[in-house]
């Protein structure tokens, strides 16, 4: 079940939009702001709710980076790892978090504190290599202490 | 008259002007005065005598785009702007100083653009990887509807206009602009078969007209100033200033507004600062991921503006460089390029799908020393699957552009590579 406060703020989006089903991609982020990801059973409620089918849902739920099909950590860290971070040592910095953190991308620390994913170009080519945790953009990261912003996310 | 129309009011690391601020420095004049004395025609015009083109890659004149839409009775009476917020190209973070540093102007530039097409809604499609960029557009769109810049009769003329912000979920197709309007439609972000064009029919099916953040950051600075200033201000065929950017080991990585046709070696050296010590300059791929490769030996002096950086056998696209250097792998770079494009490939059609996966493996194998010879043929080839009129939109010819460049440029790389069964650079990564 979509929460009221779920269904408040997706129907507030509506006036903006010509048609129901275009709040699919607001649904879900609105849904994920709330619970952090999008269950299978969310799908099918934001299906229901907007009139879709559920594998409706899902092929835009799955096709869009930002949405998380799996549950994730706390805080996400967004490893840019396009090419000016890749020519500035990214995958230095992915090696240090693997050792620091013991995980890889695509993989939550056990303690559910941090889940570690590649991002595309976080255009800060100039701040290079670059991550994000949540809504906070870090750079230029030192490579070897890529684990440094993350104290500031408990 | 300011030579840096775009960036007079952006102090990095500052607020961005306030209304007020914004407005001491001319803002909004040109609304006030377009809506009290100009035609829509006529905005179209002097934008059309000004010679704008597109900057979000392609170019494209900006009037000629806007004159498509269908005006008069008989045309739809809804009709849609869009600005295309979605910069995710590999390379390219020029939009988001725009947006971060003077909100406010995009809006004056869209309210304009959306008076000349006729539009009484528009979006700000934005990603969702700037959360800075929001927070500021949404302020600044609220300040100008109190104070009556947006909304209902703007300025007692009749003309209406909300401004949306929708942000993203995040693909980088989103950024071709079919793909894009189903992205706002809420639906996977494939791009459209074409014709029909936007313009024509776009979101919803209405006529629809999409701009890059930086072309309509321009327009208002062209009404205020008229089209000999903009004109004037290029070095080149192509008027106006252009922001370059420049990433990869340089002392000083960047954005600079610079006039249009500004030399690979002004950005590189002057304003970059050069290459890092102990670095030397290998390649630069002018504009964004998806252009050719070009090479210090031959094009240092090249003016970057459109039809130069055609000639030379590249697009000057987004204009921000990102530059290779002598201890950063090609066959590496090149491997990271294509990992991106098959990524971000919305494998709607099957020689973007499959190919480019296939042309990351290869360039994986050869990295690691698993080339073969043939291989070399294997990526040639598939530059030519991938190439012009065999896709479906524009991002798989775009992937090949580096790949096909780096074949022709660094060859001797990708042989030493399978020769020598290792990767020759040792402290590159």
């Amino acid at each position: 079940m979509l929460s009221d406060s779920e269904r408040k703020a997706i129907e507030a989006e509506l006036p903006l939009y010509e048609r129901r089903r275009s709040l699919c991609i607001e649904a879900l982020k609105i849904v994920q702001e709330h619970r952090g990801w999008v269950s299978d059973e969310a799908v099918a409620d934001i299906a229901e709710f907007l009139g879709m089918g559920a594998d409706e849902v899902d092929s835009v739920a799955t096709f869009y980076n930002r949405i998380h099909r799996h549950e994730t950590g706390r805080h996400v860290i967004y490893l840019c790892d396009s090419v000016s971070c890749w020519i500035m040592g990214c995958d230095r910095a992915r090696e240090r978090l693997r050792e620091t953190l013991g995980i890889d991308f695509g993989e939550t620390t056990p303690d559910g504190r941090f889940t570690l994913l590649p991002i595309a170009c976080l255009g800060a080519c100039d701040r290079a290599p670059a991550l994000m945790v949540g809504d906070e953009l870090y750079g230029p990261v030192d490579p070897a202490k890529a684990e440094e912003p993350l104290g500031k996310h408990p | 008259m300011n030579r840096r129309p775009l960036t007079a009011l952006i102090h990095p690391g500052e607020p961005p002007p306030d209304l007020k601020a914004y407005e001491a420095a001319g803002g909004y004049a040109a609304v006030r005065a377009a809506l009290r004395d100009l035609q829509p025609a006529d905005v179209i015009d002097r934008v059309k005598q000004a010679g704008l083109r597109g900057r979000g890659g392609a170019g494209f004149q900006t009037a000629m785009k806007w004159s498509f839409v269908p005006q008069g009775d008989d045309a739809p009476r809804r009709k849609y702007l869009v600005c295309n917020a979605d910069e995710m190209e590999p390379g390219t973070f020029k939009d988001r100083y725009l947006m971060e540093g003077n909100p406010h102007q995009l809006i004056e530039g869209m309210i304009l653009a959306a008076y000349a097409i006729g539009a009484e809604v528009a979006y700000i499609f934005l990603r969702d990887e700037y959360p800075l960029c929001a927070k500021r557009l949404r302020a600044a769109v609220a300040e100008a509807r109190a104070a009556g810049h947006l909304g209902k009769d703007i300025h007692g003329s009749g003309f209406h206009l909300d401004i949306h912000l929708h942000i993203s979920a995040g693909r980088y197709i989103c950024g071709e602009e079919t793909a894009l309007l189903n992205a706002l439609e809420g639906k996977r972000a494939v791009p459209r078969a074409k014709p029909p064009f936007p313009p024509v029919a776009g979101l919803w099916g209405k006529p629809t007209i999409v701009n890059n953040v930086e072309t309509l950051c321009f327009v208002p600075h062209i009404l205020r100033h008229g089209a000999d200033w903009f004109r004037g201000l290029g070095k080149g065929s192509d008027g106006g200033t252009k922001l370059y950017g420049a990433s990869g080991r340089v002392r000083r990585p960047g954005i600079w507004e610079l006039p249009m046709g500004t030399t690979m070696r002004e950005i590189i050296e002057d304003r970059a600062g050069g290459m890092l010590d102990g670095y030397r300059l290998r390649g630069v791929i002018p504009g964004g991921a998806s252009t050719d490769f070009l090479v210090p030996e031959e094009h240092m002096d090249l003016p970057m503006d459109f039809e130069s950086v055609q000639k030379a056998g590249s697009r000057l696209g987004t204009g921000t460089m990102i530059l290779l250097d002598d201890k950063t792998c090609t066959v590496g770079m090149l491997r990271n390029l294509q990992l991106f494009f098959s990524r971000e490939s919305c494998g709607w059609c099957t020689p973007c799908r499959d190919g480019i996966p296939w042309i990351e493996k290869t360039l994986a194998a050869i990295e690691a020393g698993d080339g073969r010879e043939e291989d070399i043929d294997l990526l040639h080839t598939h530059t030519r699957l991938l190439g012009p009129g065999r896709t479906f939109c524009a991002f798989a010819p775009g992937a090949m552009a580096p790949l096909q460049s780096a074949l022709r440029y660094f060859e001797d790389d990708f042989r030493r590579h399978i020769t020598e069964q290792r990767c020759p650079y040792t402290n590159g990564r």
